[in-house]
């Protein structure tokens, strides 16, 4: 029986530059079911924390309820996290993040418990533009309580047990677009070239970032017909652009053929050179990237890569004119400044 | 690069890196799994099939098995690969002869000549008696055992230990006839034997005759292993105080931990080149250091001192890094004795230079490596006298290969044809997360050999040093083995590329990418596959077209991946190889 996984690790791997390894990202060892996306999805967010060097204490996780809820066991066993009631991860993240805004905030949630019971939740904190990177795992279905399709899942997908599914599906992209996130995603578990790129950006990317990776269901949802099989998905995905993430201005040369190259700053001095085609839209254009998708959707084509980022987003804090030292450091004489400070506040309102 | 052909029996042979460093091949990790279930004798039968003298290997090996054990790549230390094969020596059921393969009473007719009795010509006697082979064994010495008994000191080997494992094969019905030392080839082989194996070893201790003073100091200079044999035959029992010993070999350490026993209370161990470049044993050496003998590296011998008739002392030029000779002034250091332990060298005076056997300038004879046959076809030779003095386990291993040639020689057969090893492929699963190897991986470290103390084993030459493990150190040290003959199978064709193998393997072993040239393929995997010895297994295509290509460096053999895969695309297969021995086609 294997309930640990062994210590010894490859001698040869190099730690990153703040000199952690590899292995202080890591979790315990999971218990998904062996094949599950979600746990692709783990180490795509386990290599994104290393490569960015992120002190793993300054990180906070964040889930909901399901198996994709649970994975954060799996992962960052050094970080904070916070495991929510169904569907209410959003608004913990939020109190979290009013607290200590210096904290880097990663939500994981499953399509149920974003794109149903969490439905409200979600959409609100896109609007504010949380400061947080916010996965969704999806699955199309409930994996959790065996395999119920979700909110996400195709009109016209066929279950394991042979039933297709009525409903219209909900793109929590387009959502994410239409309600102000400053960068928006789409990947495949089974792709972490391009997922683990992504979720440095969504990492680094201030305001709301979505990532909404497609992460089959092994046991429940992995059968021919379905929309959201290893298979359908590798025969039906389409990247719009290839992208390196330059953190903190660091010159990185790649070399895409036929190419041309849009550079996205983000707030601080990381940059996103998108490598695309010369008649790909512009991704800082809302309208164009909702297009996009539809217009993919309408061939049956999953659009994957970076969809729409907004290189001028401004975050909760920013909109609430928060000040800017985390809430959770504020002593009683911050908060309490005394007579004379009142009686200038009481004097600007005569 | 081309998939990886795992019908070969040498590739995952190869990934068992104990068992093929193992002159013999050994099937290491078969029997410490053995020792892990306290089924010692079972674990002492695979060890003895294979290399014959399990408990007199497992004190004095030169265990070419644990520098290339996995272990050592992946923490500090191997596995006590040689310390557990005595566990299981001394734990063994003593009844275990009846396991012994059965030696007909009906003769096949053939008889064959052993000349010396070491442990190159008792294997080869072990191999053939069951096959039916008349057996007459010749040694000069009084009892079988060759080296093994004359220059290996008893508080490192205990002559009980070998006198058992000897009779094990003498008790088969062998002809012995000792001391008889053969002195004409020409007249043995008109003895009209079927075939005749030599077995002599390299008898004869270099000397160093140029040196002034050797002449003169002659009565307290000893060649070493003439010395040894002395000793352990009784007509040595005493040495001066002050000792040199010259030489940085394994016979080095023997003499001089030795003389530490016969009186010599200041011994030094006199070395031409740097520490690291000594041929002994690390343990070796260690295990000297130990008994208070400093080793002083870098001086080569220039003289021996003579004052007033009698040996004072040696000089020696001492030498700095990289040079033979130093611009320094000569050291002096003052001995009563001085023991020679500077290499060992074949001799064949009774091989007469007319009798068929052709031999190159280095007087070793012209052999055919794989049949170890002479150019006289009846005549094979094998153990030191073959190609230079070795070891032990090396000599056992040209004795099942010279007993395969013998074998073949004697049915009319060609040499040339080698029989297969015997391999089989036995799956693991028993569940989920069951398998029906212990694939827990432990961080133990590797156990210390508990000894008796310094100050009653150099009173006392026979007091075996090192006391061995007990069962539960024993069982504790079993459990660091990583069963690399446990096999991880992959089969391209039922892999959904899910990529849970590549994110569970702790190793980072495991990558699906696009196939290239070898070079450039160990450049680019998840981890830098910079240990050229080891092999990539590369199998494919997977359904989108990419190659699954493992780096088996520093596999733990943990079943991880197996475990996590949906489809079972990666199985845990234990693979036994048993090298073909005398009498298999
Ligand atoms: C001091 C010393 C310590 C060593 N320690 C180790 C160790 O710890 N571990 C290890 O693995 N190896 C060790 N070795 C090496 C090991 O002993 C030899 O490699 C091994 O014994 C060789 O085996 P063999 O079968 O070739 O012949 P040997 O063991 O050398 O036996 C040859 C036999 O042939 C006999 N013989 C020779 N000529 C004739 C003749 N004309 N007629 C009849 N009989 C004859 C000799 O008397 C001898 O008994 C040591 C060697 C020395 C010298
Ligand atoms: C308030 C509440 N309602 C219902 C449930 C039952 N429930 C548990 S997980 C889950 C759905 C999870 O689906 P998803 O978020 O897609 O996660 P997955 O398991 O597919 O990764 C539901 C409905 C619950 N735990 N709590
Ligand atoms: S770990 Fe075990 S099987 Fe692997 S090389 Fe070492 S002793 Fe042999
Ligand atoms: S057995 Fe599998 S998971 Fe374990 S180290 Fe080897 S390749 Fe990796
Ligand atoms: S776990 Fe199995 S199916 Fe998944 S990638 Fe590995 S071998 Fe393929
Ligand atoms: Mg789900």
């Amino acid at each position: 029986m294997t309930f640990h996984r062994p210590t010894f690790r490859h001698p040869e791997l190099p730690p990153n530059d703040a000199g952690y390894h590899r292995q202080d990202y890591e979790g315990g060892i999971s218990t998904l079911c062996a094949g599950c996306g979600h746990d692709s999805i783990c180490n795509a967010i386990i290599q994104a924390c290393f490569e960015l060097a992120l002190p793993p204490h300054r990180i906070v996780k964040m889930s909901g309820i399901g198996c994709s809820s649970k994975s954060p066991a799996y992962f960052l066993g050094r970080s904070h996290g916070f495991n929510t009631v169904h569907g209410r991860m959003p608004s913990v993240a939020t109190g979290a993040n009013m607290a200590n805004r210096d904290l880097v905030y990663l939500g994981v949630s499953g399509d149920g418990d974003t794109a149903s019971i969490g439905m409200g939740q979600f959409m609100h904190a896109v609007r504010r533009n949380l400061d947080m990177l916010y996965i969704v795992m999806n699955n199309g279905c409930y994996g959790l309580t065996k395999g119920q399709y979700s909110a996400t899942a195709d009109k016209g997908s066929k279950g394991k047990k042979g039933r297709i599914n009525e409903l219209e599906s909900i793109d929590l992209c387009e959502l994410a677009i239409q309600l102000g996130a400053g960068f928006v995603a789409r990947s495949f578990s089974g792709d972490k070239q391009q997922l683990v790129p992504l979720i440095k950006a969504g990492l680094m990317h201030k305001g709301l970032s979505f990532i909404d990776v497609i992460s089959p269901c092994v046991t429940f949802n992995n059968n021919p017909g379905s929309t959201k099989s290893y298979h359908w998905v590798r025969e039906h995905s389409e990247a719009t652009n290839t992208f390196d993430l330059v953190p903190f201005q660091q010159t990185i040369t790649t070399e895409y053929d036929g190419d041309t190259v849009q550079d996205v700053a983000l707030h601080d001095d990381t940059v996103i050179h998108l490598h695309k085609h010369h008649d790909a839209p512009d991704i800082t254009d809302r309208r164009q990237a909702i297009d996009n998708l539809e217009d993919h959707k309408a061939q049956d084509v999953i659009l994957t890569g970076v969809l729409y980022i907004n290189p001028n987003s401004a975050d909760t804090h920013e909109l609430l004119h928060t000040c800017e030292r985390p809430l959770n450091s504020l002593t009683e004489d911050d908060l309490c400044p005394g007579g004379p400070a009142l009686e200038a506040i009481n004097a600007a309102h005569r | 690069m081309k998939p990886t052909d795992i019908e070969d029996p040498e590739y995952f042979h190869k990934v068992i890196d104990c068992q093929f460093a193992c002159p013999a091949h050994t099937p290491v990790p078969e029997y410490i799994r053995l020792i892990s279930e306290k089924r010692y004798t079972d674990a002492y039968m695979v060890n003895w099939v294979a290399n014959v003298f399990p408990g007199v290997l497992g004190r004095v090996c030169d265990r070419p098995c644990e520098p290339a054990c996995r272990r050592g790549r992946v923490e500090k230390e191997p596995v006590a690969i040689c310390r557990l094969k005595r566990l299981c020596a001394d734990n063994r059921d003593f009844g275990l002869v009846a396991r012994f393969p059965v030696v007909p009473s009906e003769k096949n007719g053939k008889r064959i000549a052993l000349i010396g009795a070491g442990p190159a010509s008792l294997t080869v006697a072990r191999d053939l008696m069951p096959l039916g082979y008349t057996i007459d064994l010749y040694d000069e010495q009084a009892k079988g055992g060759g080296f093994m008994r004359s220059q290996l000191p008893s508080f490192r080997l205990p002559e009980p230990v070998l006198a058992t494992e000897v009779n094990y094969i003498l008790d088969m019905g062998v002809q012995t006839h000792f001391n008889r030392r053969i002195e004409s080839m020409k007249a043995l082989l008109a003895e009209g034997h079927n075939a005749v194996f030599i077995g002599t070893g390299a008898p004869r201790g270099r000397d160093l005759s140029d040196l002034p003073g050797r002449k003169e100091a002659n009565q307290w200079i000893h060649i070493g292993i003439d010395w040894l044999a002395g000793v352990i035959f009784g007509h040595v029992s005493s040495i001066g105080k002050r000792v040199l010993v010259i030489g940085g070999g394994n016979t080095a350490m023997d003499c001089c931990r030795t003389a530490r026993r016969l009186g010599g209370t200041s011994v030094r161990v006199m070395v031409r080149g740097p520490r690291a470049k000594m041929k002994a044993a690390p343990w070796e050496i260690e295990d000297a250091i130990g008994e208070d003998i400093p080793i002083v590296d870098n001086h080569v011998p220039l003289e021996f001192v003579v004052e007033h008739g009698r040996l004072v002392g040696m000089r020696f030029a001492k030498v700095g890094v990289g040079s033979e000779t130093g611009g320094e002034e000569p050291v002096f250091f003052p001995c009563d004795e001085v023991l020679l332990a500077v290499g060992q060298l074949n001799a064949f005076p009774w091989i007469e230079p007319d009798a068929g056997i052709r031999f190159d300038r280095q007087g070793l004879p012209e052999l055919d490596p794989r049949t170890l046959q002479s150019s006289l076809p009846q005549v094979f030779f094998g153990g030191d006298a073959a190609f230079g003095p070795r070891n032990i386990i090396t000599a056992v291993a040209h004795g099942h290969q010279a007993a395969i040639s013998i074998d073949l020689f004697c049915r009319g057969l060609s040499p040339l044809d080698r029989p297969a090893p015997q391999v089989n492929l036995a799956g693991q699963k028993m569940g989920v997360h069951d398998w029906l190897y212990h694939n827990q991986v432990t961080a133990t470290e590797r156990q210390a050999m508990p000894v008796r103390t310094k100050t009653k084993t150099l009173k006392d030459r026979l007091l075996e040093v090192e006391l061995g493990f007990d069962q539960q150190v024993g069982q504790t040290e079993s459990l660091r083995c990583l069963n690399c003959d446990v096999q991880t199978v992959f089969r391209a064709d039922l892999c959904i590329e899910c990529d849970a193998c590549v994110d569970v393997c702790p190793e980072s072993c495991i990558n699906f990418v696009d196939n290239g040239t070898e070079e450039e393929l160990r450049a680019r995997l998840r981890a830098p596959a910079e240990n050229l010895a080891q092999s990539l297994y590369l199998a494919g295509l997977t359904p989108s077209g990419k190659i699954m290509v493992k780096d088996e460096n520093v596999c733990l053999h943990c079943s991880l991946c197996a475990e996590r895969c949906p489809t079972s695309a990666w199985d845990m297969q234990k693979f036994l190889y048993l090298s073909a021995q005398a009498g298999q086609l």
